[in-house]
């Protein structure tokens, strides 16, 4: 549903984003992720249609976004950072407008705009000026603008930074719902929000893609160790010691102990499951075993190994 | 071309906003200031001419009240078109919401139209409010409606450039201000020039007579239409569209 292949964008001498090349099948939410300033608002722009490519191509809903602008913006709805409303406006005419200028039929926006405005819960709201509605509202008046059209593709740069826990949930729930009839590619800084909502991810830093898939491919290949934590009351070398010596195991790290029991971090290999070994040799040295659970990596890790990797990459040059 | 829900939103804009509102009271505030002094002095010089009846050969309501009347009138406009387009780009890059308004499947010419025409109804609307003079010198005298009516046409046309160049420089900045003393500038010069016709003499007099704003609107005023006149507005109006146009794509690949 969007291809992109090779996309640069230079402003003036600096690249924004370089060589960036990604696919998004059908009726998936893509994350678009990275540190403030990698790019994403960029190619955002560049999907959008609202600023041409230095040089590369892509192609939304099958069409292509520089030479057929108008079939892409047709079937885009498209949500920019900071959220631009008309703050002179009221909410259901800015709505009325905003369906009516991208093509929704006559007949139907009324219906459209009163639907819209319930699924974004901003009905009650719909006849104050949105220069006077809070952050949360004027958010969700913005992603109403973007599905009022009910587009094929999504584009959402950020669209719930600034909202309270509670207005996050919901926005969150209601981009997940738009899963299958729309293919969404949605940034965020926000890794958890990755792993809550997207099926894939994008991570994006210093303008060039570093990795990209499925989350749990991705945790994969970047994490190809499982971890297991315990916390056993025994004297804390021997207990290393012996950890150790179990088949698998690759490394063993210490955590703060407290009260005469020990922590550590069991690194395995991904395929062994090392924990009913480590509950046999508790029992046999007669500790007691007060945790074993094994430890989930997460996309935050993934995301820092990658991000401090290229870092320390690029510090000897520098 | 989806020009008619630019212009729809343009208008709700400027009317929920004080804008239109204030825009409208101060024009007719000034406007209706200025009728009051015309038509005065004018009543007065017609009593003094029924005293004595050599003097009222010259007298004309329609050249005498009417005609200073337009003219200032353009004089006010020159101030306050200014302030009535600053908005229709700059505040859009400002807030941001060009980018939004750049990515709806409406073509940079239909924006451009929408918010045009918009101004210019604004500007419509206006003028029309000013009707209500030759109304009231219609109950006291007999007004020839010939020259007044080519007086209005001058003044649409004239409007029309204002908001052209005001229009263009609102394109290419994101402050208002900015862009408000850009076309003020640009209009006062262009108004003036042909005060230098005079001493600069010859085809270089000629041409700056040509160009000057306020030449062309006289005549207009005079009861005179000129094709010369009309062809001078609407070029100077495609011109500022041309090169709004251009400004906007050329902002487009700047970001």
């Amino acid at each position: 549903m969007i291809e992109v292949e090779r996309l640069t964008k230079h402003y003036g001498p600096v690249a924004a984003i370089r060589d960036v090349s990604f696919n998004v099948a059908p009726g998936q939410i893509v994350g678009f992720l990275g540190p403030n300033g990698a790019g994403k608002s960029t190619a955002m722009r560049i999907l959008a249609c609202f600023m041409p490519a230095s040089s590369g191509r892509a192609r939304v809903a099958g069409h292509d976004v520089l030479s057929e602008s108008m079939e892409v913006r047709r079937r885009i709805g498209y949500l920019p950072e900071n959220v631009p409303l008309y703050t002179d406006m009221r909410v259901a005419p800015y709505l009325d407008f905003v369906a009516e200028v991208k093509g929704v039929p006559r007949s139907d926006r009324k219906r459209r705009v009163a639907d819209v405005m319930d699924r974004c819960r901003v009905a009650d709201v719909q006849n104050r000026l949105i220069g006077k509605l809070s952050k949360g509202y004027r958010q969700r008046v913005g992603l109403a603008q973007a599905i009022v059209s009910d587009p094929e593709v999504l584009i959402l740069d950020e669209p719930t930074i600034g909202l309270d826990p509670k207005q996050i949930t919901e926005i969150r729930s209601l981009i997940k719902s738009l899963a299958g009839q729309h293919t969404v590619i949605l940034s965020t800084h926000i890794l958890p929000e990755v792993s809550m909502v997207c099926s894939g991810v994008i991570i994006i830093n210093k303008g060039s893609i570093v990795a990209q898939g499925p989350i749990d491919t991705l945790v994969e290949q970047f994490f190809p160790t499982a971890r297991v934590e315990v916390e056993i009351v025994g004297p804390p070398p021997a207990v290393r010691e012996r950890i150790r010596a179990i088949a698998g195991v690759l490394s063993v790290q210490d955590l703060a102990a407290a009260n005469g029991a020990s922590r550590f971090v069991v690194e395995a290999a991904r395929d062994r499951d090392v924990r009913s070994e480590i509950f046999q040799m508790a029992a046999q040295q007669r500790w007691e075993l007060l945790e074993l659970k094994r430890v989930g990596m997460t996309l935050e890790e993934v995301f820092i190994r990658i991000v401090a990797g290229e870092e320390a990459e690029e510090a000897p040059r520098s | 071309m989806r020009v008619w829900p630019i212009f729809k939103k343009e208008m709700r804009l400027y009317f929920t906003s004080p804008v239109a509102w204030v825009v409208f009271t101060m024009f007719l505030l000034i406007g209706g200031y200025f009728f009051y002094s015309i038509f005065a002095f004018y009543t007065l010089a017609s009593m003094q001419s029924a005293m004595n009846p050599a003097m009222g050969r010259d007298l004309n309501v329609t050249d005498s009240v009417m005609r200073p009347l337009f003219s200032n009138i353009s004089v006010i406009l020159l101030l306050l078109m200014p302030l009535v387009t600053m908005r229709l780009f700059a505040e859009e890059r400002r807030s941001g919401t060009i980018e939004l308004l750049l990515t709806y499947p409406v073509r940079d010419g239909a924006v451009l139209a929408g918010k045009y025409l918009a101004a210019f109804a604004l500007y419509a609307i206006m003028i029309a409010l000013t009707m209500l003079y030759p109304g009231i010198v219609v109950y006291f005298a007999r007004l020839e409606w010939g020259p007044v009516l080519t007086g209005y046409l001058g003044l649409l046309l004239m409007g029309g450039t204002f908001i052209a160049v005001g229009v263009c420089a609102s394109s290419l900045t994101e402050n208002q201000i900015v862009a408000a003393i850009t076309t003020f500038g640009v209009l006062l010069l262009l108004w003036v020039l042909g005060w230098s016709a005079d001493y600069a003499g010859g085809t270089a007099g000629r041409v700056l007579q040509h160009l000057s704003l306020l030449e062309h609107n006289d005549s207009f005023a005079k009861g005179v239409l000129d094709t010369k006149d009309i062809i001078y507005y609407a070029n100077f109006i495609v011109l500022a569209l041309f090169l709004t146009l251009r400004s906007l794509e050329a902002r487009r690949w700047n970001g």
